[in-house]
């Protein structure tokens, strides 16, 4: 691809991808690792004629977000752990309300105030559940510089396209490294909310006869609807238990489940004939590449696997790629929270080897190596 | 009345509140003062957190946004920050505004954002059944404080004020022409109004303190409440314990929005890079 070749910290180009993604307001809360993004959209936002405002704290900032979706803008904001934490409540409103917006998670060591300048994985399972109540969301998680630049595109596509809160897990290694990055010239497609077609008399916000995600009107825009986090029918109104609660759940948790195929996104290498498999994702993904390669070099038949797209999980697919595996290896920076989801997938008929670190460093390359010959010794 | 009734959502009629409660005459105060200053309702819209009160948009024909609770203001703030055309006005409890939503008041008020806050003051977690709030009086009783409340209520109203708001007003559902006329002058101010408005909740405050109904409730403010005109004429002692009602507050202060645009054209006109 042609385009301008840049070098980008991962914070950057988090910012670079949601300015070319049609960024227009953003509102946050300092914290490390995760400020560079707030601060350089605090520069670049009023130039381009959108919003940026610090607000007084994370539950404050992501209400924000939802209140200027829903008046129209690209929303998003940026935290880490201990803001993440704070903000559950009201993605858990943004995806009964369905209201698109792009939370930003840079983690770090956690729980609490943990090591708040180390990466970590701790927050994969948050991601996915940390507010109350069954809901839809999707978690996509950066490996490299470059690839944050696309993924805070593809949260943006996704969010509007579903009317989804999107998180952006990324951790304080791809945040603060610098890496040469390819941004591409011109514009890019990128995808917006679909619109209302009917006359504001006849505009139900939850309509779902178009199809399962339903037309979105702004506030300001004459439609005059109504927004609650109360279980609503399709005029948005509130309703109790029952029939219309149950289908307003099926639909919302429908709306990821059935594009889970669209939604995946794995890369591969050297997978055809793996017996030792390396199952990544996030900043590890790299060591566990290096890893997988000198294995080859020793002549282990090991393979890489990695997936930039953390929730819906890939499980059919890593099923699919792992029917030749032996050992299935996964390397991650917390204790195991993805390795669960793995078994499960493969059904526990697979073993699998957790490689995990909760120290606040990286995971190595010669981590995941050892593994993999330890692996190889027992194949 | 009927001139009214086109801004309520009739569908949604009959209201959740209980018989008695001071709630709809606020409701009908806000829509009266909407009325009065003739806002349009495509360029209006309400904003609420969790409660008795927050239900209130639900019934009214506009853009209307039932948000969590105690964060109604963090959302308007977005909504208006997007759209700083658009009229914002945010409906919220004792509780929802003063105990879980407090950050987001006091620093609306200090940004001085355009948004009407109207609080519906009953004293009382009437949604959740009568826990004592922020604006409990001391000594009163709630299902939380069975022995009578110890915590010590804020003066709401002087607090916003102290955050920096430029107009503040007070009434009680006894004094509904003062209410309408306060929320009315709020909704012409540039910048973060602030009405409270104090209500009655029979059902759980005034049963726990012996108040007796909804008439008898209203007959107390009625006689306990001043207007801040008046204040001065009462003797030291009889001031206390009274409700000051009335503008309390107004003054010119810098808009946020505005000034946020302001930034916005400033760099647009030095283009480039504009530093
Ligand atoms: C985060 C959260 N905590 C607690 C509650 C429960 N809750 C609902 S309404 C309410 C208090 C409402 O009181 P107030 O704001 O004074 O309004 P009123 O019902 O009296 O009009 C509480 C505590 C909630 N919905 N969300």
């Amino acid at each position: 691809m042609s385009g301008r070749v840049r070098l980008l910290q991962g914070n950057e180009a988090c910012v670079e991808g949601a300015l070319r993604a049609g960024l227009k307001f953003y509102a946050g809360y300092p914290i490390t690792p995760s400020t560079e993004i707030a601060e350089l959209l605090a520069e670049r936002l009023p130039k381009a004629g959108g919003v940026f405002i610090q607000m007084e704290d994370e539950i404050g900032s992501i209400a924000a977000v939802i209140g200027a979706s829903l008046a129209g803008l690209k929303s998003m904001t940026a935290t880490s752990g201990p803001g993440f934490s704070l903000m559950q409540e009201n993605i858990g409103y943004a995806a009964m309300a369905e209201v698109p917006c792009v939370i930003v998670n840079v983690q770090r060591m956690g729980p609490s105030t943990g090591l708040p300048t180390s990466p970590a994985q701790g927050d994969v399972m948050q991601a996915r559940w940390g507010c109350h109540g069954d809901h839809p969301v999707v978690v996509l998680c950066p490996s490299s510089v470059e690839e944050t630049f696309h993924l805070t595109i593809s949260a943006f596509d996704i969010s509007e396209a579903l009317r989804i809160p999107v998180i952006l897990l990324s951790d304080e290694v791809i945040a603060h490294m610098r890496e040469r990055v390819v941004l591409p010239e011109g514009d890019i497609p990128v995808r917006s909310r679909p619109r209302p077609t009917v006359p504001p008399e006849e505009y139900l916000p939850y309509d779902s006869s178009f199809g399962d995600v339903p037309p979105m009107a702004s506030f300001g825009d004459g439609y005059r609807f109504h927004v609650t986090g109360l279980s609503h029918d399709e005029s948005g109104f509130p309703v109790g238990p029952g029939k219309t609660t149950g289908c307003l759940m099926k639909r919302l948790l429908g709306k990821v489940e059935s594009r889970r195929k669209d939604l995946v996104n794995l890369s591969e290498e050297y997978t055809d004939d793996a017996e030792i498999l390396v199952f990544s994702y996030g900043s590890p993904a790299r060591s566990a590449l290096r890893a997988v390669r000198l294995a080859r070099e020793e002549g282990i038949k090991a393979g890489f696997l990695k997936t930039s797209t953390l929730w819906p999980f890939p499980s059919e697919e890593l099923a699919e790629r792992a029917r030749k595996a032996r050992f299935i290896i996964v390397p991650e920076m917390n204790s195991g929270q993805i390795r669960g989801e793995v078994e499960r997938s493969l059904r526990w008929d697979i073993p699998v080897i957790p490689v995990g670190r909760l120290d606040g460093e990286l995971m190595t390359p010669s981590e995941v190596l050892s593994a993999i010959r330890e692996a190889a010794g027992r194949v | 009345m009927s001139k009214f009734l086109s801004y309520f959502r009739v569908k949604h009629l009959p209201h959740i509140w209980c018989p008695g409660c001071g709630h709809g005459t606020v409701v009908g105060a806000l829509v009266r003062a909407i009325d009065k200053v003739g806002l349009k309702k495509e360029k209006t819209v309400i904003v609420s957190g969790i409660g008795c009160s927050s239900r209130a948009p639900g019934y009214l024909d506009f853009d209307t946004l039932h948000t969590t609770h105690g964060r109604a203001l963090a959302f308007a703030t977005g909504v208006k920050l997007s759209r700083p055309e658009l009229n914002v006005i945010v409906i919220t409890g004792d509780g929802d505004l003063a105990a879980i939503g407090g950050n987001h008041l006091i620093h609306a008020a200090r940004r001085n954002i355009d948004i009407t806050t109207v609080c519906f003051n009953n004293s009382i977690y009437g949604m959740t059944s009568g826990q004592y709030s922020p604006l409990t009086p001391l000594g009163s009783y709630a299902t939380t404080s069975p022995y009578g409340s110890l915590d010590r209520p804020f003066d709401l109203s002087a607090l916003v004020a102290a955050a920096g708001a430029p107009y503040v007003g007070r009434a009680t559902t006894y004094h509904v022409t003062l209410l309408i006329d306060l929320i009315a002058e709020a909704l012409t101010i540039k910048g973060f109004s602030f009405v409270e408005a104090i209500t009655q909740c029979p059902t759980y405050f005034g049963r726990k303190n012996k108040m007796g109904d909804a008439v008898r409730m209203l007959d107390y403010f009625k006689e306990n409440s001043v207007n801040v005109k008046a204040l001065d004429r009462l003797p030291p002692e009889e001031r206390e314990n009274k409700i000051v009602i009335g503008r309390l507050m107004k003054k010119e202060a810098p808009e946020y929005a505005e000034s946020y645009l302001d930034l916005v054209d400033r760099l647009r006109s030095q283009g480039g890079d504009g530093r």
